[in-house]
């Protein structure tokens, strides 16, 4: 038996080594299992919560133009959380096990969405920033050796790119509009930029999870590389609309043509994944009115479904 | 309780998408829904938002049968030594005038 199962393990190894994917059915280890149960639902679940900091700016976005893109874009995100619950589920977990586990807290989701929106340029700076970040992770993580997880991922990666054009014409257009625009901008610039950061997890050298996944090509950059690549290509971004890096440790490396910053607060970044960032409490809340008050709408959809088939049976 | 819990989310069902006329109906993913027209619109909501789509099936996902990944080196094994259902197994031509000799 255990023969058996280096055997397979074997095989298993190998089509990923050869670049092929892992499909639902196909025989996997346990530990591939569930690191993938867990990396896909907290996507999901950061898909759905997201939709809450943003879905608060809808009724009070400055133009219709402002407004319908936003709308789109909230909608992709539970469109998102929809493909990726679905791929987490040919995993053999169930969307309700998924949703006790956000419900009841033992699931994370992306830390960034535990930061209040207080100005409307925060929602140019989520989808210059946030999706930025988002893009470039899922964009590698595309690649993965999960079959249904990579093909998610291909969906939402070719319905994001608008997230973040829609966040960066915001801001030009705040920065266009004069200093009191520019200083919007800079401020929620501001709050944004560090937690950003956190985004992409813990430094390489305090990442347990990391070999294994790499190994299986569940993760296939690590989190510093990415974090890194992100940096580069956002400084230079700030600095042509001229804004500010809030980092006075920020400075160019000649020889590594990138951008060094200070360290992040790691403090910080333990304690909001902990429950004690500064919308943690609201945010839960507000999920669990969604789920509670469109019990009704699922029980209702059930209860018709049931009455026509009866009807049907009934005329047959 | 135990009962309402597994009902608590809709059934599970598969969907197809045409994207252009003359192109094969491909899976695209998943969806839940409670039946067969909330399926089709719930399909067109979380797939098909940018007009992209020309058709879509529906269908529940427990109606689906599936190869056995297990099995499928003796389920797919007779094809493989059939070369003679490709063209190059096939050398004579008009071109190579070889029929002309004796």
């Amino acid at each position: 038996m255990s023969e058996n199962i280096a055997g397979l393990e074997a095989q298993f190894n190998q089509r990923i080594a050869e670049g092929n994917t892992i499909e639902p059915n196909d025989w996997m280890p346990d530990k591939y299992r569930k690191q993938l149960m867990r990396l896909i639902s907290q996507h999901a679940h950061s898909e759905i919560i997201g939709m809450l900091p943003e879905g608060n700016w809808i009724t009070r976005a400055p133009s219709l133009r402002r407004k319908i893109g936003l709308l789109a874009k909230v909608q992709d995100e539970a469109g998102h959380g929809h493909y990726l619950y679905s791929s987490a589920e040919t995993l053999g977990i169930s969307r309700e096990e998924m949703f006790d586990q956000l419900h009841s807290g033992k699931a994370k989701y992306s830390s960034i969405f535990n930061y209040p929106t207080l100005s409307w340029a925060d929602m140019g700076m989520i989808g210059w920033l946030v999706d930025g970040a988002a893009i470039i992770n899922q964009t590698t993580m595309a690649k993965c050796s999960y079959g249904p997880y990579s093909r998610a991922l291909l969906r939402i990666c070719k319905e994001e790119n608008f997230h973040k054009k829609q966040g960066m014409e915001i801001i030009a257009m705040l920065i266009a509009s004069g200093d009191k625009g520019k200083a919007m901008v800079q401020e929620s610039f501001n709050r944004f930029w560090w937690p950003t950061l956190m985004m992409f997890g813990p430094h390489d050298s305090n990442s347990p999870n990391s070999p294994d996944m790499m190994r299986w090509k569940i993760k296939l950059k690590s989190n510093d590389e990415l974090r890194q690549r992100f940096i580069d290509m956002t400084v230079e971004q700030a600095h042509t609309w001229g804004l500010t890096v809030p980092d006075p440790k920020l400075k160019f490396n000649e020889q590594s043509r990138s951008w060094e910053t200070g360290e992040i607060d790691w403090n910080e970044f333990n304690a909001v994944i902990n429950g004690h960032g500064p919308c943690n409490h609201e945010r839960m809340q507000s999920r669990l009115n969604a789920h509670h008050m469109g019990q009704w709408v699922r029980d209702a959809a059930r209860a018709y479904e049931e009455k026509q088939r009866l009807k049907n049976n009934a005329a047959a | 309780m135990t009962e309402q819990k597994i009902h608590d989310q809709w059934d599970l069902w598969e969907v197809f998408i045409q994207e252009s006329d003359n192109t094969p109906h491909l899976h695209a993913g998943s969806i839940r829904a409670a039946d067969a027209e909330n399926a089709l619109q719930n399909a067109r909501d979380v797939f098909a938002r940018r007009g992209t789509a020309k058709n879509i099936w529906v269908v529940k996902t427990e109606h689906i049968i599936a190869s056995t990944p297990e099995d499928a080196p003796s389920f797919f094994e007779p094809t493989k030594d059939k070369v003679y259902r490709h063209p190059h197994f096939y050398k004579y031509t008009l071109d190579d005038e070889l029929w002309k000799k004796p």
